[in-house]
């Protein structure tokens, strides 16, 4: 075990794969050391493998209905009680797991490259470029999130596919502004000098060597938008533009128990209680992964 | 923006007026204000260019999307003729423009009247509700975050940022449904949706359009108080989201202030713990702070989207989803370009206000 650590934190790694190795092994210790972190760690790690596993943490299945039962309070049978078709709302929960990891993985699956290419073209090409490109940039980024996705839904029509695209055209305009920011540092560094004098391409450059060095600061963002999101998901599903009944997505769930608030407040509760802890999760783990990859931002702390 | 005002900067010394100092003062001040005036009129144009992107380019068929798919043929046909449909998209660009810059946002399918006569009457509502709100959120904010800066590290710090957190992790409308069912259907403390009983209803006639002022106005107390009860909670969920970015980024700021060395020799020099923090760090970061509570202003009008949904309160964004699920297209895009340009001008005018307030910046 000893020898394994004393591999990972060499001081002059043999290999690629060791200093890589060695690097993580690094970032993952300083992460443990904060609290908050490991809080969210988990809690994503949680959502993952709940949306993994729904059938078999499931109690009842997540679309059968049961009028018997229906609006029945929280049991030991029904842990978050019954919604008005008298479907299990735990069950439903656990499955929404699936879809808010589904959005989530697909808007920064989306966004993030078209961001991070839009932003290292800008600000390595500067000029002309870099002004049509920023001033696009800026534009979208002027307008408010959810608005500026409600727009897009309302012209693509309803759906979660739709609401999936409209969120990451409102969520590009940061990625691109952070990469460009990320890249008018590195552009004039020796080692871009050097590949371009060995004759490297722009696209090698840019992909070879500048895409690389923005990843980390990437990640944070993409992590610490994930709570948006997430919320921006679940309130196109409120409104009924996001996923479709039966989908047992979170904010249509919640719209769906919104005639029962008074009386039968678990309905439209339970669902918003899933939401509230895996965006805080995010938070927390973007915020630790801020102040261990960001040395900018550790004082904040 | 910064790009207007650097070149400004450079073009100074070979500017003209350079005889005097204060000609030279007078000729940057009017340069930085029409670099300013260019980059917003820029901004503008850009918000038009993407809600014409959606209402135009974005739809299969615009017409459809703008009429709705029970439209007669004879309808149908006007509205395309109308839309000017068959033109190059670049003029049906600039025939949006001119048709938005003379108040011409086109017909509501769902209320019969011309957008803008809809927006006019909806605003004043969201407008006092998020009003509120900031109020709240500055009244309530501020102190905490200032606190939480001057113990840093200490159990109520940490409870302070997760509060923090809170506000980027609760969805809006949830809050809001969760209130109803506490603080009005169990507890009733609060009036319920909407913005007044429905007794009360259209008796006040409006004047500025802010229920609480007209009705204060009119010297009618009874309706005054009930209106107090109905907008508390939406208000108080509002300010929650606009107190959690505020406690956030005045413990920041505060944080910095802190770490100076001016406040050692404060504390050095005997000052009180109390005159420490709100005269000596506090003062410095009060110009920051008008930033950051203008752009969280502007981000209560799209709090607020959710907020009217849940309370049924007719403002802006209880008009916008109300035509987002009847495809009402025209209304869509006319309150989006409203949301958008309110938005734009909260973040532009304190951008300005920091410029002017900052000796640092000017």
């Amino acid at each position: 075990m000893a020898t394994t650590r004393d591999w990972l934190l060499d001081d002059s790694p043999s290999s690629r794969l060791q200093a890589r190795l060695g690097r993580s092994y690094r970032l993952s210790r300083a992460l443990a050391r904060n609290p908050l972190a490991m809080v969210g760690a988990v809690i994503v790690l949680t959502l993952i493998l709940v949306a993994l596993f729904a059938p078999w943490i499931a109690t009842h299945s997540p679309v059968g209905q049961d009028l018997a039962m229906r609006l029945k309070p929280p049991s030991w049978d029904n842990w978050m009680g019954t919604d008005e078709l008298g479907r299990d709302i735990w069950s439903r929960v656990v499955y929404g797991a699936r879809i808010t990891l589904m959005i989530v993985a697909l808007v920064a699956v989306l966004a993030a490259p078209v961001g991070l290419v839009i932003g290292a073209v800008a600000g390595y090409f500067g000029g002309w470029v870099d002004r049509i490109l920023m001033g696009i940039t800026d534009i979208f980024l002027s307008m408010p999130k959810l608005i500026l996705a409600l727009a897009f839904v309302a012209a693509l029509g309803p759906g979660i596919q739709n609401a999936i695209i409209a969120i990451a055209i409102a969520t590009w305009p940061g990625y691109a502004r952070i990469a460009r920011a990320e890249t008018l540092t590195i552009r004039n560094s020796e080692f871009v000098a050097a590949v371009e004098l060995q004759g490297a391409s722009s696209l090698r450059v840019i992909v070879n060597h500048i895409l690389p060095l923005c990843t980390s600061s990437m990640i944070i963002r993409v992590t610490l938008d994930m709570a948006g999101i997430i919320l921006t998901a679940a309130g196109l599903g409120f409104i009924g533009l996001g996923a479709q009944p039966p989908l047992p997505e979170w904010g249509a769930m919640i719209s769906r128990g919104r005639s029962f608030i008074l009386d039968q407040w678990w309905v439209a509760t339970m669902p918003g209680f899933a939401i509230v802890i895996v965006s805080l999760g995010f938070c927390f783990l973007g915020d630790g992964l801020r102040d261990v990859l960001d040395p900018k931002h550790g004082d904040r702390q | 923006m910064a790009l207007e005002t650097d070149t400004a900067a450079k073009a100074l010394p070979t500017g003209p007026g350079g005889s005097s100092r204060n000609a030279r003062h007078a000729w940057k001040t009017v340069k930085g204000v029409l670099g300013v005036l260019v980059a917003v009129a820029f901004t503008f144009l850009g918000l038009l260019a993407i809600t014409f992107f959606i209402g135009r380019v974005v739809p299969i068929d615009p017409v459809l999307a703008v009429v709705g798919d029970r439209a007669p043929r004879a309808v149908y046909e006007a509205a395309r003729i109308e839309m000017g449909l068959d033109k190059p998209l670049i003029v049906q660009f600039f025939h949006y423009v001119g048709n938005v810059l003379t108040g011409d946002l086109g017909m509501s399918v769902s209320t019969g009247r011309p957008v803008v006569e809809d927006l006019k009457r909806v605003f004043p509502a969201t407008l006092e509700m998020a009003t509120i709100g900031i109020i709240i959120g500055v009244l309530l904010g501020v102190p905490m975050g200032v606190y939480a800066a001057s113990r840093q590290g200490s159990l109520i710090d940490q409870v302070i940022r997760v509060v923090g957190l809170l506000g980027y992790s609760v969805p809006a409308f949830w809050l809001g449904l969760v209130g109803l069912a506490l603080f009005y259907a169990k507890l009733q403390w609060v009036g319920g949706p909407g913005r007044i009983d429905i007794f009360y209803d259209g008796v006040i006639e409006p004047v500025t359009g802010l229920l609480l002022i007209d009705s204060l106005l009119a010297g009618d107390t009874e309706i005054f108080f009930n209106a107090l009860t109905h907008i508390a909670l939406p208000a108080a969920v509002l300010g929650f989201f606009s107190l959690a970015y505020i406690a956030r980024m005045t413990r920041s700021f505060m944080l910095d202030q802190l770490a100076q060395e001016y406040v050692t020799t404060a504390r050095v020099k005997g000052v009180s713990e109390r005159l420490v923090l709100w005269r000596h760090a506090f003062r410095p970061i009060l110009v920051p702070l008008i930033t950051v509570i203008g752009l969280s202003y502007a981000g209560l009008l799209e709090g607020s989207v959710m907020i009217e949904t849940v309370f049924s309160w007719p403002g802006i964004g209880n008009y916008l989803t109300t035509a987002l699920l009847n495809a009402d297209m025209n209304a869509v895009l006319g309150s989006t370009l409203v949301i958008g340009a309110v938005f734009i001008g909260i973040n532009k005018i304190s951008d300005v206000l920091y410029r002017v307030l900052d000796p640092r910046a000017r």
